[in-house]
C-alpha cells in the first residue's frame, strides 16, 4: 500500500497564499502536515494528502481516527495546531472567509432549524451565501432531493432521512467546488442513497470535488476515486480506491483497534 | 453587492430567522414575560413598601426582574443553536462573526423589549408609581442594551460549556453590576429626584458602548474552536 500516493507538493508551490494557476486547476484540496490535539490527546498527527479537482475522495477510518476533526478543519470550523490547508487556492487559516464560499458541508446530523420550513431553511442559507436566485435554486434543489411536496412543512416534522435530504440540498445550494460529506448516508433509505451517489457522480463529471467519510466501507471504496485511511490520527493509506481491497481495509481497522487497546 | 450590503442583508436575515423561530416556538418570550411579572409581584409582597420608601426600593425590583428574566430567556438563544448544532452550520457560511453577534444582540433586544412592554406598565400599576414617560423609555433602552449585550456574549461562552444553565448567571451577574446600579439609580431619580446625582444615563450609555464594542470584537474567539 502506498501511503503517499495522494500526497501533493504543498506550501513550496504557493505564491502569496495562492497556488499557480496550473496547479490550482488540478489541486482542489491540499492538506500538509496537519496536527491537531484536544488537550493532551493528539487527534491528527502530520496528516498530508492532496485531492485533484473533480475527484471523490473517501476518508475512512475507525471511530476516533480523526475523520470528523479533519473535515471540520477543512470546513474552517476548527483550526489545526500545525500544518497548512489549502482549498481551491485559498489558505484555510488566513483566508477562511473565502474558503467558506467555496466549501459545502453536510454532516451526519441534518442541523436544520426545526421551526422553519424546508424552503425557509434553504432560503435563509441562500441569503447567507448571497445567492441572487435563492428562491429558484431552493425550489430546484427541493425537487432534486425529492422534498418538493414537503417544501412548506416545518423541518421539525421531518423524519431523519427527510431532514438529511434537505441538508443535502442545503450543502450544494451555492454549488460549491468542494463538498465535504461527513457520514451523509446516516439514516438515508435506498432511494436517498442512490440520490446521493448520483449527486457525487454529477459533481465529479462537472469537475467538482467531494470528500466523503462513511462507515460503510464497501460504499466508500465504490463511490470514490481515491481513499485516505486514517488510523489513530495518522494516514495509513492514501491512494486509488481500486487498489485498496476490503480485506486490506478491514485489516487496517483491526490493527488500529488492537493498537488502541 | 458590496460587503456592507451583504453583511446588512445577512444581519437582518439572521434576526428574521430568530424572530420567526421564536414566534412559532414561543420558548423564550412567554417564559420571560411571566417570570418578570412574577418577580415584580413577589417583590411587592416581600418588602414593606409604604408610600415613603416605595420610590427608592421599587426600581430595584424592576431591574432585578429584567436581569433574571434575561438570564433565563436569552441564554436559550445560543443554547438551542448549540444543542441542534446549527451554530456550526451558521459559522460555515461566509458571514462575518461580528454580523452574527450583532444579529443575535438585536434579536435579544427585541425579545427583551417585548417583555419590557408588558412588565413596565405592570410595574407602574402594581407599585403605583407615575413614572411612565420619555425619560423612563431612555433609561430602559440604555439599561436593556447593556443587559442584552452581556447576556448575548456570555450566552455564547456558556453554550460551549457543559453546565451552561449554571455558567451563564455566574458569568453575567458580576459584570452586570455597573449596569444595574446605573439603571436603578437613574430610575430612582425619576421617582425621587436627587441633587448632585451622577449623570446615570450618560454612564449607562458609556457602559453600553464599551460592552458592545468589546463583545463584538471577542465574539469570533468565543464561537470558533
Amino acid at each position: 500500500m502506498n501511503a503517499d500516493a495522494l500526497s501533493m507538493p504543498s506550501a513550496t508551490a504557493e505564491t502569496d497564499g495562492r497556488m499557480p494557476l496550473e496547479q490550482e486547476q488540478r489541486t482542489a484540496v491540499d492538506v500538509a502536515r496537519v496536527r491537531k490535539a484536544y488537550g493532551l490527546r493528539p487527534v491528527l498527527r502530520d496528516v498530508s494528502f492532496g485531492v485533484v479537482a473533480g475527484q471523490c475522495i473517501a476518508v475512512l477510518g475507525p471511530n476516533g481516527a480523526g475523520k470528523t476533526t479533519l473535515l471540520r478543519i477543512l470546513a474552517t470550523l476548527t483550526r489545526p495546531a500545525r500544518g497548512s490547508v489549502t482549498i481551491a487556492g485559498y489558505d484555510a487559516l488566513h483566508e477562511a472567509h473565502e474558503v467558506r464560499r467555496v466549501v459545502g458541508y453536510v454532516g451526519h446530523t441534518p442541523l436544520l432549524y426545526d421551526e422553519l420550513t424546508a424552503k425557509e431553511n434553504l432560503l435563509f442559507f441562500a441569503r447567507m451565501y448571497g445567492l441572487p436566485d435563492g428562491e429558484a435554486r431552493a425550489d430546484a434543489l427541493l425537487k432534486r432531493v425529492g422534498m418538493r411536496s414537503r417544501a412548506n412543512d416545518r423541518a421539525g416534522t421531518f423524519s431523519r432521512g427527510q431532514a438529511q435530504r434537505v441538508a443535502l440540498a442545503r450543502g450544494i445550494l451555492h454549488d460549491p467546488p468542494v463538498l465535504l460529506l461527513d457520514e451523509p448516508d446516516t439514516g438515508l433509505d435506498e432511494d436517498a442513497i442512490r440520490l446521493l451517489h448520483d449527486l457525487i457522480a454529477e459533481r465529479g463529471a462537472a469537475g467538482k470535488t467531494t470528500l466523503l467519510t462513511t462507515h460503510t466501507l464497501e460504499r466508500g471504496l465504490a463511490w470514490s476515486d481515491a481513499a485516505v485511511v486514517l488510523t489513530d490520527g495518522r494516514v495509513a493509506y492514501a491512494g486509488p480506491s481500486d487498489e485498496m481491497t476490503l480485506p486490506d481495509l478491514r485489516l487496517l481497522y483491526a490493527n488500529a483497534r488492537r493498537s488502541g487497546r | 453587492m458590496s460587503s456592507f450590503q451583504t453583511g446588512w442583508q445577512q444581519l437582518w436575515s439572521i434576526v428574521g430567522k430568530d424572530l420567526r423561530s421564536e414566534l412559532r416556538a414561543r420558548h423564550v418570550w412567554v417564559a420571560m414575560a411571566l417570570f418578570s411579572a412574577l418577580v415584580l409581584v413577589v417583590f411587592y409582597f416581600a418588602f414593606d413598601l409604604r408610600v415613603e420608601n416605595r420610590g427608592p426600593v421599587a426600581p430595584g425590583a424592576l431591574w432585578i426582574a429584567f436581569v433574571f428574566a434575561s438570564v433565563l430567556g436569552l441564554g436559550r438563544t445560543f443554547a438551542s443553536e448549540q444543542e441542534h448544532g446549527s451554530m456550526d452550520r451558521l459559522l460555515l457560511c461566509p458571514v462575518d462573526r461580528q454580523v452574527i453577534f450583532l444579529a443575535k444582540l438585536i434579536g435579544n433586544l427585541i425579545f427583551l423589549g417585548v417583555v419590557e412592554v408588558v412588565a413596565v406598565p405592570l410595574f407602574a400599576a402594581i407599585y403605583n408609581l407615575p413614572i411612565l414617560g420619555g425619560a423612563l423609555v431612555v433609561i430602559v433602552v440604555l439599561g436593556t442594551v447593556g443587559i442584552a449585550t452581556m447576556c448575548t456574549i456570555f450566552a455564547a461562552v456558556a453554550s460551549t460549556t457543559g453546565a451552561r444553565e449554571i455558567m451563564l448567571p455566574l458569568l453575567v451577574f458580576p459584570l452586570l453590576i455597573p449596569v444595574v446600579i446605573g439603571a436603578v439609580r437613574a430610575t430612582q431619580s425619576l421617582v425621587v429626584p436627587v441633587v448632585n446625582d451622577p449623570p446615570w444615563p450618560g454612564l449607562l450609555a458609556a457602559f453600553d458602548i464599551i460592552f458592545v464594542t468589546i463583545s463584538a470584537l471577542v465574539f469570533q474567539y468565543v464561537v470558533e474552536d
